[in-house]
């Protein structure tokens, strides 16, 4: 199976958006480098609205990523309350 | 961030919708093809444009939000940078030529990016990739003006910054890059896009941003970092819109697969070729080392390009030609640039040097195949050399590459002791290549080819010097009159970072900043 990743700047936005990626992940893999963070996974990774939502204690629209977002592979698939990234083998 | 997040009347899939579809019209008083005279030529067949998805769905209102809190947080650091010598706090000086590199070298590309994107927006008859090329377009002109706007942090104190504009036309090594996006831009629309949006922001990007800007970072350059980071939150946007356009030309018609595959194998080794230049800051030029070059190049390049093309083999699509040169080349590249650069660091806008022997021992332990064998003994000779008082700096022009517009430094696939020479005869003329990729590249479209710019002929040609200089007049030196012409100063922009004024002044400032003097 192929990895696809996420890479984000380490910062406080961010912090709460990696935390709940490795929840929603529990197959992810979180390596901390520099300045940011690249978050792999087998197969695909799901970003979940409502997970960052709990921890952060206000709406979130996943838009908002786009601000600390670094990086990224795989096929996205966007909806208003997931963003799934994943090859199709 | 704290951002007022409003209550949605339409979902992102129906607002994605309203806002790139039906807003097209076949034209009546001039012909389709009179409107969009570019989207025919090249063989690709488009049945449906209405095809077109961009999965992040973004649109113009979303846009404008998050550009300008993402502009909002690149300007608060650039002040803050500015207010606290931030430039003072870099690992060593040595570290500064790498943004001179960066932003000589890369930063005017992003404005070349920003008018291929545009024209190209322009040439299609469908809505979708129209607004979606309108979006990069105004991505990568942010990109240039916050790079420029960056330069201020740095020209102020280090030289080579001057005059960017002026040398990206005129320096022999920065045609390297530029020649490959005037490349790009003179193709058609689907060629630019597979050139630029996939095999270049797809496949290549990461390595030029992901590891050199947390190298910035980890060198302790904010600013770099910040304007880095800045254009790479575009990044991820880009790359989803490059694999989008692969997806999308494959399915409308059968017969575009061939034509997509000879630009995917062009483009990936033209971009492979220029990205050489990054492999060298990151092995040599970054004084804290992140990751190699070879490290970099096997997690972006071999585990996610493998994935890539893995998954695009369901249209038929094979990865790029000369995968196995480039596997093998991974020990060297990095290590023969920087020879080259040091040998020509008279006719530079940076500095160079011989890593230390901590960074030797580096060197060593992250190519065990290559550099004791074949690189150590040849800087550890030069540095010898240079301690005598005998620092040669190679004033022989260089025979250049016809397409990648590299001098011929690279070796051949299996022998690294020997230089790879190719040919090819055309009309007349002796053409020359560092590669089979990049002989192959030429043999397919000649005669864009031979109008090449290539400094090293414009020079022996005599169009690199001043009006009014007579290189027929008694004592007359060519590097001089070259580096008039490129508008470096002798003495201060080049030659070795030891003993330049750059060295010096950070050593002086930094001890200001720590002392009272
Ligand atoms: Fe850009
Ligand atoms: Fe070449």
């Amino acid at each position: 199976m192929s990895k696809v990743f996420i890479a984000l700047q380490t910062n406080d936005d961010t912090r709460s958006i990696i935390q709940a990626i490795m929840a929603d992940n529990p197959h992810a893999i979180c390596n901390e480098q520099p300045a940011m963070v690249k978050i792999d996974a087998e197969g695909s990774l799901t970003v979940r609205r409502s997970t960052i939502e709990e921890l952060i204690g206000r709406d979130f629209d996943l838009q908002e990523l786009h601000i600390n977002l670094i990086s990224l592979t795989g096929h996205v698939d966007e909806t208003d309350d997931e963003l799934t990234l994943s090859w199709n083998n | 961030m704290d951002m007022k997040v409003s209550k949605k009347k339409l979902g992102l899939k129906e607002k994605y919708q309203h806002m790139t579809r039906g807003l097209g019209w076949e034209t009546t008083y001039q012909s389709m093809d009179d409107v969009f005279p570019f989207v025919k030529y090249e063989g690709i067949k488009i049945h449906d444009w209405d095809k077109w998805e961009d999965p992040f769905r973004l649109t113009m209102d979303a846009y404008w939000k998050y550009q300008a809190e993402k502009e909002r947080k690149l300007y608060a650091i650039i002040d803050a940078y500015a207010q606290n010598n931030g430039h003072l706090s870099v690992t060593d000086a040595r570290y500064i030529n790498a943004v001179k590199l960066f932003l000589n070298g890369i930063s005017p590309l992003e404005y070349m990016a920003h008018r291929g994107f545009a024209m190209t927006g322009r040439q299609f008859p469908g809505v979708g990739p129209r607004v979606a090329c309108l979006m990069q377009s105004l991505d990568e002109i942010r990109h240039a003006q916050t790079q420029i706007h960056s330069i201020s942090n740095y020209n102020k104190y280090y030289n080579g910054f001057h005059e960017y504009r002026h040398m990206l036309e005129r320096v022999w090594y920065l045609s390297v890059p530029r020649s490959f996006f005037d490349d790009a831009v003179t193709a058609g629309p689907f060629e630019f896009m597979v050139a630029i949006g996939f095999s270049f922001e797809y496949v290549l990007t990461n390595l030029l941003f992901v590891p050199f800007v947390s190298g910035a970072a980890y060198n302790g350059d904010m600013g770099t970092m910040t304007f880095g980071f800045s254009a790479q939150s575009d990044e991820a946007r880009h790359m989803t819109l490059g694999l989008e356009v692969i997806k999308f030309i494959l399915e409308q018609d059968p017969d575009n697969l061939p034509i997509v595959q000879q630009w995917i194998d062009k483009w990936t080794w033209r971009g492979y070729r220029v990205l050489t230049l990054v492999g060298m800051m990151m092995d040599y030029m970054l004084p804290k080392r992140i990751m190699s070059w070879k490290e970099a190049w096997e997690v972006y390049f071999e585990e996610n390009g493998g994935a890539l093309f893995k998954d695009l083999a369901r249209y038929g699509i094979r990865p790029p030609k000369w995968l196995d040169q480039i596997e093998q080349d991974k020990d060297h590249i990095s290590h023969q640039a920087w020879a080259t650069f040091y040998n020509y660091a008279a006719a530079c806008n940076f500095h160079t040097w011989i890593p230390t022997d901590d960074e030797m021992d580096w060197l060593s332990q992250k190519y065990p195949n290559s550099f004791d064998k074949y690189y150590r003994p040849r800087l550890e000779h030069w540095r010898e050399e240079a301690k005598k008082g005998n620092r040669f700096y190679n004033k022989t022009l260089p025979m250049l590459c016809q397409t990648c517009q590299i001098p011929m430094i690279f070796t051949e696939p299996g022998d690294p002791t020997q230089i790879c020479y190719r040919e090819v005869d055309y009309k007349d003329n002796k053409y020359h290549f560092c590669s089979d990729g990049c002989k192959e590249i030429f043999e397919h479209e000649p005669e864009k080819y031979i109008q090449s710019w290539l400094p090293v002929h414009q020079i022996y040609q005599g169009n690199c010097f001043n009006e009014g200089v007579d290189p027929t007049a008694e004592g007359f030196d060519p590097l001089a009159a070259v580096l008039d012409y490129y508008h470096l100063n002798f003495g201060r922009d080049n030659l070795d970072f030891e003993g330049s004024e750059d060295q010096k002044n950070f050593d002086e400032w930094r001890g200001m900043a720590t002392k009272n003097v």
